[in-house]
This record gives structure tokens, C-alpha cells and sequence, in this order.
């Protein structure tokens, strides 16, 4: 039985709780709503909540004047893609791990851990010059790898915290029944797996989206995702804050709906699976 | 699970792959910065080569604005954790309530998270910090006071700023999550035996908390330690080296001044400090994800 909460103490957490949320929120509201300004009443000042002349024309700049969705395709092209070629060499190892642990599985889930720690900007210059060399900068092929590879540790633990879930006694059932090792995993262990290597993935994506060093670093006008295309907003000519609000909405767009249905999923994945 | 021979083969080689990437990911590039570090390597003049012993270090380390990136990195670092960890606190307690409407609630305070590093700082530098006609210019003049130039007068702050509203909702979500998890009846007892709201908080809430804690100074640290793209397209590092930390120090060293020696030994040395942080980290979370 909860306790009765007076309904004055419901309407000040309330109140409280809306106002601190739409303070937080506020940059990005005033990002959507500028991008649906003019360039002139996007500088207005004293400062104009709502667009006084709603216009789409900044969204059409932006397409006509700098390609942007190339941009956003390179961006789709690393976070799936990095996402899927992480899923084929995570789902093995965490499904080793989860349910046939060695003596050393620990071990090698922390050492994977303490793989993160690495700061980027330690192997900053190996990692270029090798792009250099080999011809990836500026590519998705390159980008895409490195996006795996950065993210792997955190695919193979989430996927292993979900894994040691699956009750393994059903896999034992299964195998008296004499069910062969592939079976056992396309008609048992599948289906149970399928919740999350799908949170697994959206999680990934929404990190690979948001990335930016390795994209910033590593790639030029051919294959910058909206991350490194958005950063070349940072010292335009002229008035453009309607434009980058544009720009930046349809950047964020993708990423926010996605982040909003797998918020508990997010925090397993961030957390290692300490907290769920 | 009786795992038989067969079974442990295989449960090798599916592991295998991942253990050998991410070896090699760790490894190599590691050592070649670690070579390079060795070595007279310009690519502005490329006639000068050959081993330089511990030059490029002595370079790095003794440059004063190694000293200042290293005070503005813990700077960072710690304000940020800081500001997160407890605002998280506060306001997981506060969502933890009844509130109207508080699924949208929880959207709107966790939304800063999923938006792309360029662009929270460029909204922030632009259309907030703008001392012309930004927001805060306009509450400024309408508070009575004059306009600030954020970015020019306060950059490590700014930059902070920015940072902390990017991290917060993730300290808030887990915390609130972690919350959440905590028994309602105990904490019915609790307030049956008339413990007050502050009691209950520090001996029930708190202790609770702890594991979740350790994990997002954890995870937070990992990016604090590295923040790059809010100062990049902020303050470019400036004014001097007043915004500039490690990682953006490096970056400028390897990619604008083409120094790789100089760069590489930056590298090394920024390897080395987050080790230290990690060792200690590791080991304080490696507890809390095994009990």
C-alpha cells in the first residue's frame, strides 16, 4: 500500500519537476524552433519565441547548398554498418562467455573494460598515419572499422549480461532431447537472444551516430558524417543560425526518437549491466 | 553445465575473434606511438629524422602549456562529475516522486544525451552564449546586467557548462533507474518508524546508490578525460591555452603542427595519466559489477 500523497505536495513536485525538465530542454526546443525561422528573425533581440514567419526554406538550403544528405547517408552507412559487422563478432564471443565460462572469462571481461580506458588521443597519430597510408581516410570503409572496433567492448558486455539471463536449463532440456549444437542456437537460444541484440545494436547506433573525435579526425568532405558535417558550421560567413538549427535538427532527430524508446536499454548497456 | 570437450573448442573460437581484434586494436597502434615517440619525425621537415631519445618528452612535459592542459583536464573532469553525480541525485529524487505527466517529464531531462557533441556546443556557443544576441544575453539585459562574452571571458567554464548539461541527464537516468530498483517497502518501514526524509536518504537511499554511483563516475570519466569535439568547434582551445586540454593539446600538436615525435609523446604521456585513473577505477568497479 503506498502512503496518500497530499495533492499539494503531487502539484509542487510537479510543478517543480516541469520546470527543471523545460530548462533542460530548452536548447534543444530553441534549435527546433529556429530552424523554422528566417535568418532575421532568427537574431531578433529581444529574442522571438515562436518563428513569426514559419519558413522550410533552411532545411532546402541546406540540402542545395552543401549535399547534406550525403551526410546523413554516411552517417546511417557507419552507425548500421559498424553496428552489424560489431553484432557478427560479438554475439559469438558474449554467447562463449555467458554460457560457457572458463576460469579466466572474468578476466578477459575486465581486461575488455579496461580496453575503453585507452584515450583516443594516445593512438591518434599510429591510427592516421595507418589510415593515410592505406588509403581509408576520408572513407566509410575506414570510419566504419574504427566505429566497430571502439565500440566492440561495450557490445560484447552488454550482450553477455543479456545472455547469462537465458535460463540454461532450458538449453540442457534441448540438448537431451539430442538437439545438435546448431539447433540449439537458431531454435532455442535465438529467439530468447533476439530482445537483446536488438537493444544491443540501437545502443551502438546511438553511440557510432554521436561520435566525434575518430569522425572528425579521419574524415574531410567525402565521407563526414552529420557530426564532423555539423562541426564545419563553427566558423561560417554571414548569418546562419537559422541554417544550423536546420542542419542540427534533422541531425538530432533520428537519434532522439530512437533514444527515447530504448531508455532502459541504455542504461544497461552504459552501465555494463551494473544497473538495470 | 557439463560442457564437454567439443563444447569448450568451440566456446574458444567463438571468442577468439574478438579477444584478437581487440588485442591488436590495443596493441599496435600503442606500441607505434610509442616508437614514434622515439623519434625525430616532422612532417614539415621531413630531412630531420632519426632517434631522438627522450627529446620529444622533454619538450612535452616541460612546455607550460602541458601544465595548463593538464590542470584544464582535471579541471574538467572534475567539475562536470561533479556538477552531474550530484544534480543526478537531486533530480532522480525529484522524478522519483509522483509527478503529472512524467513519462514526458523523463524524455525531456534525459534528450541532451542523445544529441551529437557539434551540435550541443554550436546551439550553446551560437544561440545561447551569443553576448549579442544570445539567450543569456537577453535574460542578462533583462536581469539588469551587462551581456557576457561567455566563450572569450569564462571558456573553461563555458566549456564545462556545455559538457555538464550533455552528462547530467545520463547521471540522472542511471541514478533514477538505480533508485527506482530500491525497495518500496522498505523504505515504507523506514518512514513507519518514523525515520524522516533525510535519514531515510542517508542511510537507505545512499548506501543503495552506491554501486550506481561508482558506475557513472566510471563511464563519465572515460569521456571526460577525452572531451574533443566541444572544444574544437567552441573556443578552438583559446583564448592562449586557457580551454585546452590533453586531448585537444595532442590533437592540435599531431594534426596542425604536423609534429608526430611531439605528438606521440603527448600520446604516451596521456596513456599513462588515464592508466592511473583506470587502475584505480577498474579495480573500485570490478567490486561493484561482481557482488
Amino acid at each position: 500500500m503506498a502512503r496518500a500523497i497530499s495533492p499539494q505536495k503531487k502539484w509542487t513536485f510537479t510543478i517543480l519537476a516541469w520546470v527543471v525538465a523545460l530548462i533542460l530542454f530548452f536548447p534543444i526546443l530553441w534549435t527546433i524552433l529556429t530552424a523554422f525561422k528566417t535568418e532575421g528573425d532568427a537574431i531578433l533581440f529581444p529574442p522571438a519565441f515562436l518563428p513569426p514567419h514559419w519558413t522550410l526554406e533552411n532545411f532546402v538550403t541546406v540540402q542545395t547548398r552543401s549535399d547534406y544528405f550525403k551526410h546523413f547517408f554516411n552517417s546511417m552507412v557507419i552507425s548500421i554498418g559498424s553496428s552489424l559487422i560489431g553484432l557478427v563478432i560479438a554475439v559469438p564471443a558474449a554467447w562463449s562467455m555467458a554460457f560457457a565460462p572458463a576460469k579466466r572469462t572474468k578476466d578477459i571481461l575486465m581486461w575488455m573494460l579496461s580496453t575503453k580506458m585507452m584515450p583516443a588521443v594516445g593512438v591518434l597519430v599510429p591510427i592516421y598515419l595507418i589510415f593515410k597510408n592505406l588509403g581509408l581516410l576520408d572513407t566509410l570503409t575506414g570510419l566504419t572499422g574504427i566505429m566497430t572496433l571502439i565500440n566492440l567492448p561495450i557490445m560484447v558486455w552488454m550482450l553477455y549480461t543479456y545472455f547469462r539471463e537465458i535460463p540454461v536449463d532450458i538449453l540442457e532440456a534441448s540438448r537431451m532431447d539430442g538437439a545438435v549444437l546448431w539447433k540449439e542456437i537458431v531454435y532455442v537460444l535465438l529467439p530468447m537472444a533476439i530482445p537483446g541484440i536488438a537493444s544491443t545494436m540501437l545502443l551502438n547506433i546511438i553511440l557510432a551516430w554521436n561520435e566525434a573525435f575518430w569522425t572528425l579526425n579521419l574524415s574531410a568532405a567525402n565521407a563526414a558524417p552529420l557530426t564532423a558535417f555539423i562541426a564545419s558550421y563553427s566558423s561560417p560567413e554571414g548569418l546562419f543560425w537559422a541554417k544550423l538549427s536546420a542542419a542540427s535538427t534533422l541531425a538530432i532527430a533520428p537519434i532522439l526518437v530512437i533514444g527515447w524508446f530504448s531508455q532502459k536499454q541504455l542504461v544497461r548497456g552504459m552501465t555494463f549491466g551494473a544497473v538495470k | 553445465m557439463a560442457a564437454t570437450v567439443n563444447t569448450r573448442k568451440l566456446a574458444r573460437a567463438m571468442l577468439t575473434p574478438a579477444v584478437v581484434i581487440l588485442f591488436i586494436w590495443m596493441i599496435v597502434p600503442l606500441l607505434l606511438t610509442i616508437w614514434y615517440s622515439f623519434q625525430n619525425y616532422n612532417l614539415l621537415s621531413p630531412e630531420n629524422t632519426g632517434f631522438a631519445g627522450f627529446m620529444n618528452y622533454k619538450y612535452f612535459l616541460t612546455d607550460p602549456a602541458f601544465f595548463q592542459a593538464f590542470w584544464n583536464t582535471l579541471t574538467i573532469t572534475l567539475s562536470v562529475l561533479v556538477i552531474t553525480v550530484v544534480g543526478g541525485i537531486l533530480l532522480g529524487l525529484l522524478l522519483d516522486q509522483f509527478i503529472y505527466g512524467q513519462g514526458i517529464v523523463r524524455i525531456l531531462v534525459i534528450s541532451p544525451f542523445f544529441i551529437m557533441p557539434t551540435v550541443a556546443a554550436l546551439v550553446w556557443k551560437n544561440m545561447l552564449m551569443d553576448p549579442n544576441y544570445g539567450i543569456f544575453a537577453w535574460i542578462a539585459t533583462r536581469l539588469g546586467f551587462a551581456p557576457v562574452a561567455w566563450l572569450e571571458n569564462y571558456p573553461l567554464f563555458s566549456i564545462i557548462l556545455i559538457v555538464a548539461w550533455q552528462w547530467l541527464p545520463f547521471a540522472t537516468l542511471i541514478l533514477l533507474t538505480a533508485m527506482q530498483s530500491l525497495d518500496e517497502e522498505q523504505k515504507e518501514a523506514a518512514g513507519m518508524d518514523g525515520a524522516n526524509f533525510a535519514s531515510l536518504f542517508v542511510y537507505i537511499t545512499l548506501p543503495h546508490l552506491a554501486r550506481a554511483i561508482t558506475v557513472v563516475i566510471l563511464i563519465e570519466t572515460i569521456f571526460l578525460l577525452s572531451v574533443f569535439a566541444e572544444i574544437l568547434v567552441t573556443t578552438g582551445g583559446g583564448p592562449g591555452y586557457a580551454s585546452t586540454n590533453i586531448a585537444y593539446l595532442i590533437y592540435h600538436q599531431a594534426l596542425l603542427d604536423y609534429d608526430v615525435g611531439g605528438a606521440s609523446a603527448g600520446g604516451v604521456v596521456a596513456v599513462i595519466l588515464a592508466n592511473i585513473v583506470a587502475i584505480f577505477l577498474v579495480r573500485l568497479v570490478g567490486k561493484n559489477l561482481e557482488a
